[in-house]
């Protein structure tokens, strides 16, 4: 069933750090709920979770999950990040089996490892080296190995954002699906608005300096999510707006309004027109 | 008409020998340009016994050349006489790296891993490393109660430090992302070494030992010049103490052979422990 996360609080600073990197964060997650951390690169996103994984403890303040305080890393939350950071000198099974061999679950591996591969749509790679895989697979394998080990919440760090623009639709949706059908409960970081108003129930607009969340929107569409329909592109736009919104008049000389999009926020939204973003690429290609 | 006939039985003939062409093809270049490297080494072996046979001053030392080398090589071989020396030797080498890998690669992991101890560590082992092995002999003739402790104690010494330094290199190299996947997945400390750190530097581990093994296989002679009387540095000095020059040449045939061999043996190690894919 999926975890219930109340973070009570949190401030942290860096060793050596006068600036808090994060400030005064106060959020919970209901069991089952998808999260979305959306934010300036540099504003404490990555922080924040690694946090909620326990690889890093905060200064101040704590991540409960389930009422228990995190302390350190656990297989019941898991982390998924940019890269898939496959172990090279393994199949795609014994990569997807390490969390259960770790914890001493061996019987039944298996089984649970072909119905898992099954789920992500790599059955016939099951035996080969993962370096042999497409980046997208790569990140499938990630995900098989993340849900190995029935996590109650998975923790994601832009997980799709070095993929294609047709790997990461389908990423995204094939997250959701499973996350939904498991219960799992989901928190992650993105830089593309498309991305959080697909797959989360609720998106937290975080601004820098310090870390804080400056707003949050519910996304209350069914599931599966037409990108097309109305409300979809509703949200988005609305989002798009948070967003400006968050962008303090010092960084932005220019009068709010009619004028188009600064590189630095161009960059920052990435990818908000994915099929932009693949042409350009594209074109660098070529 | 009786052109095409021909035609049809030629093409017949070469499909069938086709396998063993090229076959024949990639033995050649496969093996031609090793084979030109040994026979200019023989050129060069060949010329030198004719210029020391040529020579007044070097005349007593003409059974270093080709011909009477062989020819002793070929009756120390079949005699048998070749095989005890090199058992021994192989005996104190293989002890010798056998220590020095139990100790390199568990110093080379910690120094890798700790930051700290690679900068405390660095002047001294630098130190140490720098120091022949053989200096170490008198102390080690004193130290050890035999004479094969002390050889061995001495081929140990030397081997050490690639062995070390590589693995260490190893492990800094290592990508954070895998400890902290692993740590992730539940991953206790032997979890963390035995799936993720020791597949990660293994390569680098062979690689050190390659070295180490080279190390090792020249300290040996000089070190068996000394005191024992077994090996093949010991067979050296005795054949020339009775003046068999083509003796002593043709063990010094026995150990490039045999270091040839064990380099190649470490050259496979070193393949078959990389975890990068084919091609
Ligand atoms: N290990 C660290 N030591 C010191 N400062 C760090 C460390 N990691 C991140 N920071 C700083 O904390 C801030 C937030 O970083 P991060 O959480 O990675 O941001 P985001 O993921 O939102 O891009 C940045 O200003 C970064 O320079
Ligand atoms: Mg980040």
């Amino acid at each position: 069933m999926g975890a219930a996360i109340s973070i009570d609080y949190i401030t942290h600073h860096y060793p050596g750090q006068e600036e808090p990197t994060l400030k005064d964060i106060e959020v919970n997650v209901a069991p089952g709920e998808t999260v979305a951390l959306i934010g300036q690169s540099g504003c404490g996103k990555s922080t924040l979770l690694h946090m909620l994984a326990g690889l890093l403890i905060p200064s101040d303040g704590c991540v409960r999950i389930n009422g228990h305080q995190v302390i350190k890393p656990s297989p019941r939350w898991n982390m998924m990040f940019q890269k898939p950071s496959l172990y090279p000198w393994m199949t795609v099974r014994k990569n997807a089996s390490l969390g259960l061999i770790f914890q001493g679950r061996k019987r039944d591996m298996r089984e649970r490892i072909d119905q898992l591969l099954e789920t992500v749509g790599l059955t016939d790679k099951a035996e080969v080296n993962v370096q042999s895989l497409s980046g997208g697979q790569q990140q499938r394998v990630a995900l098989a190995r993340s849900l190995a080990t029935d996590p109650e919440l998975l923790l994601l760090d832009e997980p799709f954002s070095a993929l294609d623009a047709f790997t990461r639709v389908a990423l995204q949706d094939e997250v959701t699906r499973l996350a939904r059908e498991r219960g799992i409960s989901v928190v992650f970081v993105t830089h593309d608005i498309e991305e959080a108003v697909a797959m989360a129930d609720r998106v937290l607009v975080m601004g820098s300096n310090p870390g804080t969340i400056t707003a949050e929107l519910r996304i209350d569409i069914d599931h599966p999510r037409d990108r097309n329909s109305q409300p979809f592109v509703d949200r988005k736009a609305e989002l798009m707006g948070y967003f400006g919104a968050t962008r303090t008049p010092a960084a932005d000389p220019e009068p709010a309004g009619s004028e188009p999009p600064s590189p630095e926020a161009e960059s920052e939204i990435q990818a908000a027109d994915p099929a932009a973003t693949e042409s350009r690429a594209r074109v660098r290609a070529a | 008409m009786n052109r095409e006939a021909t035609l049809s039985i030629d093409t017949g003939t070469v499909e069938r020998l086709m396998p063993l062409l090229r076959f024949a093809d990639r033995t050649r270049r496969a093996l031609q340009y090793p084979l030109l490297g040994i026979a200019g080494l023989f050129a060069l072996w060949y010329w030198g016994g004719w210029a020391i046979a040529n020579n007044e001053d070097t005349m007593a030392f003409a059974s270093f050349a080709p011909g009477p080398t062989l020819a002793a090589f070929w009756d120390i071989v079949s005699s048998g006489a070749v095989w005890s020396p090199i058992e021994s030797s192989l005996y104190r080498v293989g002890w010798g790296l056998g220590y020095a890998i139990a100790i390199g690669v568990p110093l080379g992991v910690m120094i890798g891993y700790f930051l700290t101890l690679k900068q405390v560590t660095h002047v001294p082992f630098q130190f140490l490393r720098m120091i022949s092995p053989l200096a170490w002999m008198p102390i080690a003739v004193l130290a050890f109660a035999t004479w094969d402790a002390a050889i061995i104690f001495l081929i140990a010494i030397a081997a050490v430090w690639p062995i070390t330094y590589a693995t260490a290199h190893g492990v800094q190299r290592i990508d954070p992302m895998w400890l902290k996947v692993g740590n992730n997945l539940g991953a206790n400390p032997y979890h963390t070494l035995r799936y993720i750190v020791m597949p990660a530097i293994a390569q680098d581990v062979f690689a050190g030992i390659r070295l180490a093994v080279g190390v090792a296989w020249i300290v040996l002679v000089p070190a068996e010049y000394l005191g024992v009387t077994s090996g093949l540095g010991y067979a050296i000095n005795d054949a020339r103490d009775t003046l068999e020059y083509d003796k002593l040449a043709a063990f010094v045939l026995v150990i490039g052979i045999i270091g040839y061999m064990l380099d190649a043996i470490c050259v496979r190690l070193i393949k078959r422990s990389s975890y990068h894919a084919e091609g």
